[in-house]
């Protein structure tokens, strides 16, 4: 275990990635007075409310939907799958950023992400939760989903492991899970100083319990910290994984533009494009309201923007080979499908998926606007929007003109499918506005790390 | 074990590098029953107070094996032998299709192991323990290092153990009521 020392020597020769004049006492004083001494603002005061209105509108739209069934959806044969299914993937993609950055980026020895991880795997459990909602009530009768896992039952039935759809049901609720420990792990130290700082009588017990007695002994720091390591290399493949079983949802359908091979590696891409444009939508704002930016700071936005415009160009790369073997597979439904994206009744949103995904995101190769907070701001929402266009142009282009025209047909979104889609942003909004004010958002004892006191030099 | 008035004698450290140094020569004097707490981890800690053992690993290895062995042999099952639907004339054992559940109930049960491994190997959850009583302890989670001396072990004693620790300069030290 050398790389813990390695991780501090790479964090100080590199560009800061924390603020000057930092010692134990200040970054954990800082960080846990959020939770602990800091009064609740008007403002977190009417954020909160606004997003508990939109989680509300949430609930509606669903109990709706569980009186009438899905025919409030604007979803019906040939569009079967709808915003229900492009939401989920959407959803599901914004997750990834936060195992990214928490697995895949400590593997990696990248130290910076010492101040992002606790956020991002926060933002990754609520943006799964917010996808878990779709496919479940999209299934027409959700109090039946549990059908879905295997269990012994009287009807003598059995899941069918042949299914994508099966495969996405453990894949997804795995990621979840897995999600859930790591990010719970991670906290246990942290929570451990919250029960030794609060001064609150029932605030030291609700930490004290969760942090289990939390002592900080060697022994159980040797074996924490190879359990977080284990726990990394597992959650590495798992998330790549997932996205390539979402995308298997669609490759292993006939229907064209879903067939093909390259959608594993570019739906993989695709989702750590969107989540860390989400990163950065919530990072800027927090780091600004919370004055976090000795911890925070334009470093890793900067990397963050280096990582978007990488994934970017995969996901450009991935259009490319979509569109040269359209045209260059000789399949007339391939080639159908290809002219229709270009040229049919939804070639403006394609249009605007080009736009949003691969042109405006160039802004990025200018260095003042890796630095700039406002302009990263604007290009992580253009790239959010984009990648849900991208997940809109899949599933409706592909089904509205399938084989035989006579089963052409239109998409056309009702005002419950808008208040579903929006209700989950009020929701995942919400657990954040919750998180950030309960829960220490960065990482306490992994910010010590990152000090050169916390260095033991050779003897 | 009988019941001991003293749990042992603790040591205060203001740096990780004074209290790898306090622990090494704590080692060397040959005490064992010895522990360090920091409030980050501290890789050279560990072998500093004489532990080497981490089980942590092979309780994932083990969790993950049992995890994708009862996953393929659950899909086996299933399709196979209780409840087989003929697709299109396929194989009933078509096990292609059985990788993914097997991969991902691996990586459940690997994660799961490890975390519950880790937390049982490490006697936790446990809310009360001896060392909360000194009041200075609360600093192990913010920016202070700890060492401690067990009364349990062999060469304690309570006056020359305390002494023992004086010569290594710590800041402050305290006996630890059981």
């Amino acid at each position: 275990m050398a790389d813990q020392q390695e991780k501090s020597t790479v964090a100080k020769s590199g560009a800061p990635v924390i603020g000057p004049g930092h010692t134990f006492g200040t970054i954990t004083d800082k960080i846990s007075s959020i939770v602990l001494t800091r009064p609740v603002t008007n403002g977190w005061v009417v954020g909160f409310a606004a997003c508990f209105m939109a989680t509300m509108m949430l609930l509606y739209a669903l109990a709706y939907l569980f009186v009438k069934g899905v025919g409030v959806w604007g979803i019906n044969i040939p569009i079967g799958w709808g915003f229900a299914i492009v939401n989920f993937v959407w959803w599901i993609g914004i997750g990834h950023a936060g195992t990214l950055i928490s697995a895949i980026l400590l593997l990696l020895r990248q130290s910076w992400r010492n101040s992002i991880n606790r956020f991002a795997e926060a933002m990754t459990l609520f943006a799964v939760a917010c996808a878990g909602v779709f496919p479940a009530v999209h299934t027409g009768r959700p109090w039946l989903d549990y059908w879905m896992f295997p269990y012994p039952n009287t009807m003598k039935y059995w899941p069918q492991f042949r299914s994508p759809l099966i495969w996405d049901v453990f894949a997804v609720s795995t990621y979840f899970t897995v999600s859930l420990l790591f990010w719970f792990i991670g906290l246990i130290p942290d929570l451990a100083t919250l029960r030794d700082r609060a001064t609150n009588k029932y605030a030291q017990m609700i930490y004290g319990l969760l942090a289990m007695g939390w002592r900080g002994s060697a022994r159980h720091w040797a074996r924490y910290e190879k359990a977080y390591l284990l726990l990394a290399g597992l959650a590495t493949p798992l998330v790549l994984s997932v996205h390539t079983v979402v995308s298997f949802d669609f490759a292993v359908g006939i229907v064209p533009g879903w067939h093909t091979t390259i959608f594993p590696p570019y739906f993989v891409a695709g989702a750590i494009y969107s989540g860390f444009a989400m990163v950065l939508m919530l990072a800027i704002p927090i780091r600004k309201i919370y004055n976090l930016e000795d911890f925070i700071t334009d470093r890793h936005l900067q990397n963050s923007a280096k990582v978007m415009l990488a994934t970017g160009w995969i996901v450009a790369y991935g259009y490319a080979v979509e569109a040269f073997m359209g045209w260059y597979g000789g399949n007339r439904y391939d080639q159908t499908l290809l002219w229709n994206r270009l040229h049919g009744p939804y070639a403006f949103w394609y249009y605007m998926l080009i736009l949003c995904n691969i042109a405006i995101p160039q802004l990025l190769w200018i260095r003042k606007m890796r630095t700039s907070p406002v302009w990263l701001f604007f290009i992580s929402f253009v790239i959010l929007t984009g990648m849900w266009l991208e997940r809109f142009v899949i599933v409706v282009i592909s089904l509205a003109r399938d084989f035989l025209p006579s089963s052409w047909g239109m998409y056309y979104p009702t005002r419950w499918d808008w208040m579903t889609y929006f209700g989950t942003i009020g929701m995942f909004l919400m657990a954040m506005f919750l998180f950030v004010r309960i829960l220490p958002m960065i990482s306490i004892f992994e910010m010590r790390t990152l000090l050169p006191e916390a260095e033991v030099k050779a003897e | 074990m009988k019941t001991l008035p003293i749990y042992g004698t603790m040591a205060e450290f203001a740096s990780a590098h004074d209290l790898v140094a306090a622990a090494r020569r704590t080692y060397e004097a040959g005490y064992r029953k010895i522990d360090a707490y920091s409030p980050f981890p501290v890789e050279e800690l560990a072998e500093a107070i004489g532990f080497h053992k981490n089980y942590v690993p092979l309780v994932t290895l083990i969790g993950a094996i049992t995890g994708g062995t009862l996953g393929y042999l659950m899909q086996y099952w299933i399709a196979v032998i209780d409840y087989p639907i003929n697709v299109g004339g396929r194989p009933y054992h078509s096990w292609p299709s059985f990788i993914i559940v097997t991969f991902e109930m691996t990586i459940l049960f690997g994660a799961i192991s490890a975390v519950l491994g880790m937390l049982a190997l490490n006697g936790l959850p446990m809310p009360y323990h001896p060392v909360f009583h000194v009041p200075r302890f609360a600093l192990a989670t913010k920016d202070r290092f700890f060492l401690i001396i067990f009364a349990t072990d062999p060469k304690y004693d309570a006056q020359a153990t305390r002494q023992f620790l004086e010569s290594l300069e710590p800041r402050s030290i305290s006996e630890v009521p059981s």
